[in-house]
């Protein structure tokens, strides 16, 4: 099977500046566990473009880090 | 690849609505039994409350209506065909549960009197209780699993229940982050995996922007199905009236106690109420085909101070992303009605009819097999209904389970499993599930969305079944990957069984749920039965008229024709 990766625009935006290296809050809340940590930054990125745009992540960050847009296909 | 073996007395299967309240009851009814919650993602935040809910929308409070008219009133919205012992059941206990929810530190809406404060959004009576500080129901959930001392295991996703001597005696599956394979021994398994919320396509075609939380795949129609339970009113598919692209509820059970109304592009309504049904899904797709459309939530008529309450309700409760949605549209409720569409299709008792068949203590037909919430049987069911029969099957497994010892699981089969699972990790550049998936729920959409045409269901199956080998391309890189590989054999699963089921009743019945072009009227003399449907010895998906139980509240379903068009 020939595969290539696609660029797609992800609904789930963290601010690398707030992002805490240790905390995993928002990785731990997400019900389809699309957020994971970059492992060279230690920062949290969404890793899969699977979201229901349902705010856990961004509700429990302690530091407003992350930020959900409407993903881009429904806004 | 590691195995992990765990054992308990009772295995809940979902830590969402039913789930969580699945697992306090039994603790309660048992304080020294093990009870196990396995959830694929965290209980915390998991299943159709993630984030909280706006309202209850069948409460049932002394002084306000009684369970009997509750069952009436449900008996007739779903066209007749439904165990009224078991909407009783939501009827009667309903109330403690809100009392005891109330006892945890949920807050319901009270009127200056400090009584319940009811709104009327069904056709009769009053049955909906605003939740306007809702926000926190799950955590508040969690938080009395962990002091009734149940056990949660997070990240772990079933794949089949065990079963062994014509009973469950456990789950088997893995964590969708280690990728660990995972075998749970268990005396009594209660299955609350919520709708079967991704088996149409959305119009947007984002595979994730579903009504239904999406991790919800219907994994617990597949897992009952292929333990040998009875499933029973699939064809009464959900399909409900929707934001248009968002997909969620826009939310009328909220606004229209407000004064919110549903109306065509001129303003008009065409629909007396806005109670979720099929017949009232029927008037909604005429409206939108009558070049009369599109159809709308109307708030633009209401003053300021009720357009800024019911904004704090729906931008803080349920789907709290619907604000920032219109606002990214540059629209809001003062000046703009919110455009509607009709859904995809998928499967949900909470809303409609079809899930796994259950008795009114939340028993399936397999023995040590119970299932509460959306995919339990128990026709409109929603929130208090899940928690309802949540309570019902932790309770009742309890009992069940007193004189019982383990069983080991067959070890065949757990072989055979485990290649099952593991299968696409094998294939790293296999199709990307993604693309699986999306061609699967397109052919649903293509086939299956009312008004449902014979040759097209026909071919719909014809591909359903096809698509077992399809399956086998499926390619995964990682347990995550896996986890999404693995529902989309769920949602193949439910799309066979919504193909054979609309295809096996030769009627039209529910509105737009079931609208059949060949057959477009109702037929009580024929039809007047559930269409169950089950895996036979042979393997084969067999269907099968049950008889509707005998009514325990009075109903003439030939008079009394549930009916809102506004004609």
């Amino acid at each position: 099977m020939a595969l290539i990766t696609q660029r797609v625009d992800v609904p789930v935006i963290v601010d690398e500046s707030k992002c805490l290296e240790k905390c995993t809050a928002c990785i731990e809340v997400c019900p389809l566990d699309v957020l994971a940590k970059n492992p060279e930054t230690g920062k949290a990125y969404m890793k899969y473009d699977e979201c229901w745009f349902c705010l856990p992540c961004e509700k429990e960050c302690p530091t407003n880090a992350i930020t959900v847009q409407i993903p881009f296909l429904l806004r | 690849m590691n195995t992990q073996w765990m054992k308990t007395d009772v295995l809940i299967v979902g830590g969402g609505t039913a789930g969580t309240m699945a697992a306090i009851k039994a603790k309660q009814a048992n304080p020294q039994g093990d009870v196990l919650i396995l959830e694929k993602a965290n209980i915390r935040r998991s299943g159709a409350i993630a984030m909280g809910m706006d309202g209850v929308n069948t409460a049932v409070i002394p002084g306000n209506s009684t369970p009997e008219q509750y069952v009436r009133e449900i008996t007739i919205s779903n066209d007749g065909i439904l165990n009224q012992k078991a909407v009783y059941q939501t009827g009667k206990l309903g109330f403690e549960v809100i009392q005891e929810l109330e006892s945890w530190g949920v807050k319901f809406q009270k009127d200056a009197q400090g009584e319940y404060d009811l709104k009327q959004v069904h056709r009769v009576g009053k049955y909906v209780l605003p939740m306007p500080e809702g926000k926190d129901l799950k955590q508040i959930l969690t938080r009395q699993v962990k002091r009734h001392k149940a056990r949660v295991t997070n990240r772990v996703m079933a794949t089949r229940v065990l079963v062994k001597d014509g009973r469950a005696i456990g789950a088997v599956g893995f964590d969708v982050r280690n990728g660990d394979f995972v075998v749970i021994q268990a005396k009594a398994v209660v299955l609350c995996t919520g709708a079967s919320g991704r088996l149409g396509l959305p119009a947007s075609g984002y595979l994730y922007g579903t009504y239904e939380n999406p991790t919800n795949a219907g994994d617990g129609y597949s897992m009952a199905y292929h333990a040998g339970a009875e499933l029973t009113n699939i064809e009464c598919f959900q399909i409900n009236p929707l934001i248009k692209d968002y997909n969620g509820p826009a939310c009328a059970y909220v606004a229209s106690p407000f004064g919110a109304y549903t109306a065509n592009a001129e303003g008009n309504r065409f629909i007396s109420c806005d109670y979720w049904s099929g017949q009232m899904m029927l008037e909604v797709w005429k409206e939108l085909n009558s070049g009369k459309g599109p159809v709308q939530l109307k708030m633009t008529h209401l003053d300021e101070d009720t357009i800024a309450e019911i904004e704090t309700i729906l931008w803080a409760n349920e789907r709290p992303s619907r604000g920032r949605f219109h606002e990214g549209r540059g629209e809001n409720y003062r000046t703009h009605g919110v455009e509607m569409n009709i859904s995809e299709i998928g499967l949900c008792s909470g809303h409609s009819a079809s899930g796994v068949w259950v008795n009114e203590k939340a028993e399936t037909t397999m023995p040590g097999l119970y299932a509460a919430g959306d995919m339990a049987s128990v026709p409109h069911n929603y929130m208090i209904g899940a928690f309802v029969f949540g309570r019902l099957a932790g309770t009742n497994a309890v009992d069940y389970i007193a004189d019982l010892e383990h069983i080991e699981p067959d070890a065949e089969f757990l072989e055979a499993e485990k290649t099952r699972i593991y299968a696409p990790m094998t294939r790293p550049n296999g199709v990307p599930h993604t693309q699986i998936e999306y061609k699967l729920r397109r052919l649903v959409n293509d086939y299956l969305q009312p008004p449902k045409v014979d040759n097209k269901m026909k071919i719909g199956l014809r591909n359903f079944e096809r698509y077992q080998e399809t399956l086998d391309l499926m390619g995964a890189r990682d347990p995550h990957e896996l986890m999404r590989c693995m529902e989309v054999h769920f949602i193949r699963d439910c799309a066979e069984m919504a193909a054979r089921a609309s295809l096996y009743r030769k009627e039209s019945r529910w509105g737009l749920y079931h609208y059949r072009v060949e057959y477009p009227e109702k037929n009580n003399e024929e039809w007047f039965c559930h269409v169950n449907l089950k895996k036979d010895s042979s393997g084969e998906m067999f269907l099968f008229k049950r008889p509707v139980e005998p009514y325990i509240v009075d109903v003439d379903i030939e008079t009394e024709v549930y009916d809102v068009a506004v004609r």
